[in-house]
């Protein structure tokens, strides 16, 4: 496997980490915390990346996508988690892949150009009984993707062989939820039995997908926050030296960069995985996801520690980085449930 | 490779690759471990032969001393100039009588490594690698590729004993047990995370030359997990990792070496922080 990006690759991540800077707002976070403040996303950046046809980097070209492939979505994944842009751009790309590889032919060319294109917006929850309690991008969306059930089970008994749903936001009962990660909508969503549509085809390798874009967008979480740590504890000052002088706070630091990179290398394989080499991707993806969910939440953590009180106020804006960290790290299956699951494939 | 000059490339590099040939590495001394540029051991010019260094001193921790034709040695040759600057690298040759090799007894029993006493051995000047007074830099050279290339290397190694160590637990059906399965499944992401930074290492040295401070994020993460794993393997396998002769307790107890030697987890960081993230350095206290 190749180690580094292409050319093609690299213009991507160049091209999205100048226009995701450029619309940050001051300080890096000015848009952060005047879209998550008022609870609502930037849909002057929405209505950006949708004319650069992000939003269907990874979609056949036949379904109005671009073609491309989980590198290069995972890609804009890191820059859009590094500057935890303000769009619903995750949950529709998330709900889109589960479509792409869960779904049949005709569902495929049916309900994709919509959302390649991000005419219609789209979310993803877990859904049991009826009720899908923390539905990501559920504020804006038209199209819900809710999964189900669980890939170990065998169809009978309690555990129910893993499914999804694709429901349209009018089909079902979509209530505004405050999550603890404000850059981002989440609704609870209730539904009938009846309700939307089943996915017919392979759901497991939508969902392997779906993780390693998580884990994408959670190796930029990391590395911001990494930064952002390194820079402030070269500046401040206690005891007339910098705190990062002292190898209580650079030793720590220096932990941050070894959980980012281990995060990093899983998740950059993972996603070389989905494209070159599918048979290891599910043991690759749950690698990706687990190694990613543990490092983001740490290395916020880590990040608030190194900036001493301030890091605990609201002003200091890492705690926008350690909440999406939270969240993301739960999503699909925390570090825990991936290890599980990793345990079943040695 | 990077420091030699023609004559020492044609010289040295063949019989190395033939293994005709062993060396070992005169770098630590009992009073200069993390503090390598602290060492003493002292290099002066002959007076009545002004192409030849005679050398007294003494080294530690040099493996296989006692199979070495050559040894790399960092040497001080001026005395006034601050730590770093003094140093020079010589290629020593170990059949002379100035040249004494003691075993030294580690933990596990066994003598993989030796002390050396050097008393008035002579080296030629054209074995001077880099310049008098750019040993230093060639030092750091052989340890940076130390850590890319034999973190390569140890990660084959850990992959093997961590496949013995879920063979045990399978076996003992152990597997199914969550809390092992949860510690497997971690060692086995750390496993993958060191094959694939040391691959990444090595296509860094491809692409650029030389690997990078890097290294010591991989060299870090190897000798944690291997600590890790073996005491993991000692829970599993039992009495047999406290009996000894066991691999399971050689490998239990070697591995408290591993955060120490080729640079301690506690140098590797200082390493990462200064030279990765450019964090500012604490001044030593006088």
């Amino acid at each position: 496997m190749d180690f580094g990006l292409s050319e093609d690759q690299r213009e991507i991540q160049r091209t999205a980490r100048e226009l995701l800077a450029a619309r940050a707002g001051a300080g890096g976070f000015g848009s952060v915390r005047e879209h998550a403040e008022a609870r609502r996303p930037d849909r002057a950046l929405w209505d950006e990346l949708r004319a650069l046809g992000w939003l269907g980097i990874a979609l056949p070209e036949s379904c109005g996508g671009q073609g491309l492939g989980a590198v290069e979505l995972a890609i804009l994944c890191e820059e859009l988690g590094r500057t935890l842009a303000p769009v619903p751009f995750l949950p529709s790309v998330l709900a889109a892949t589960l479509i792409a590889h869960g779904g049949s032919p005709e569902q495929r060319e049916r309900l994709l150009p919509a959302l390649a294109t991000g005419e219609q917006g789209a979310a993803l929850g877990v859904a049991r009984d009826g009720r899908a309690e923390l539905v990501i991008g559920g504020g804006e969306a038209n199209v819900v993707v809710l999964l189900e059930g669980d890939r170990d089970g065998d169809g009978e008994g309690p555990a129910r062989r893993l499914g999804a749903r694709v429901l349209r936001a009018e089909e079902a009962d979509v209530a505004l939820v405050a999550s603890i990660d404000p850059t981002r909508s989440a609704a609870e969503v209730a539904f009938a039995e009846s309700a939307g549509e089943e996915l017919a085809g392979d759901v497991a390798a939508g969902l392997d997908r779906a993780l390693v874009a998580v884990a994408a967008e959670l190796v930029g979480v990391c590395d911001r926050a990494l930064t952002m740590t390194v820079a402030y504890v070269k500046e401040r000052r206690q005891f007339g030296v910098p705190v990062g002088s002292y190898q209580a706070v650079s030793h720590r630091c220096a932990q941050m960069l070894l959980d980012t990179e281990r995060a990093r290398a899983a998740s950059g394989y993972a996603a070389w995985a989905a494209d070159a080499a599918p048979e290891q991707l599910p043991a690759a993806a749950a690698m990706a996801k687990g190694a990613a969910s543990q490092a983001a939440v740490e290395v916020c953590q880590s990040a608030i520690q190194c900036h001493g009180g301030i890091g605990f106020t609201w002003e200091a804006d890492v705690h926008w980085l350690y909440k999406r960290a939270l969240l993301d790290a739960q999503l699909l299956g925390g570090a825990k449930r991936q290890r599980a699951r990793l345990a079943t494939m040695l | 490779m990077v420091w030699g000059t023609d004559e020492q490339k044609q010289r040295y590099l063949e019989p190395i690759l033939s293994a005709e040939e062993i060396w070992c590495q005169g770098f630590s001394e009992p009073e200069a471990g993390s503090d390598l540029a602290s060492l003493k051991t002292r290099a002066v010019r002959e007076p009545s032969h002004p192409d030849e260094w005679v050398v007294s001193g003494q080294k530690v921790w040099t493996s296989g001393a006692q199979y070495s034709k050559w040894c790399m040695l960092v040497a001080r040759t001026d005395a006034d100039s601050p730590k770093h600057k003094g140093l020079t690298y010589f290629l020593m040759d170990m059949e002379q009588e100035g040249v004494q090799v003691r075993p030294l007894r580690q933990i596990t029993g066994e003598a993989e490594f030796n002390e050396l006493f050097i008393d008035g051995a002579r080296i030629p000047d054209a074995n001077v690698v880099g310049g008098v007074g750019n040993g230093w830099k060639v030092a750091l050279t052989t340890l940076m590729n130390e850590r890319a290339g034999l973190g390569f290397l140890l990660q084959v190694r850990l992959r093997q004993l961590l496949d013995d160590t879920i063979a045990a637990a399978r076996e003992r059906g152990l597997l199914a047990d969550s809390l092992y399965a949860d510690a497997l499944a971690d060692l086995h992401t750390r496993c993958e995370q060191i094959r694939l930074l040391a691959w990444k290492g090595l296509t860094d040295v491809e692409r650029y030359g030389q690997p990078g401070p890097e290294g010591s994020l991989v060299k870090w993460l190897w000798s944690d997990t291997n600590q890790r794993l073996t005491e993991l393997a000692a829970e599993i396998v039992g009495p047999a990792a406290l009996t000894g002769g066991t691999s399971w307790s050689y490998e239990l107890l070697r591995a408290r070496g591993n955060t120490i030697e080729g640079g301690t987890t506690e140098v590797l960081k200082n390493i990462v922080a200064e030279r990765v993230l450019g964090l500012p350095r604490l001044k030593a206290v006088a």
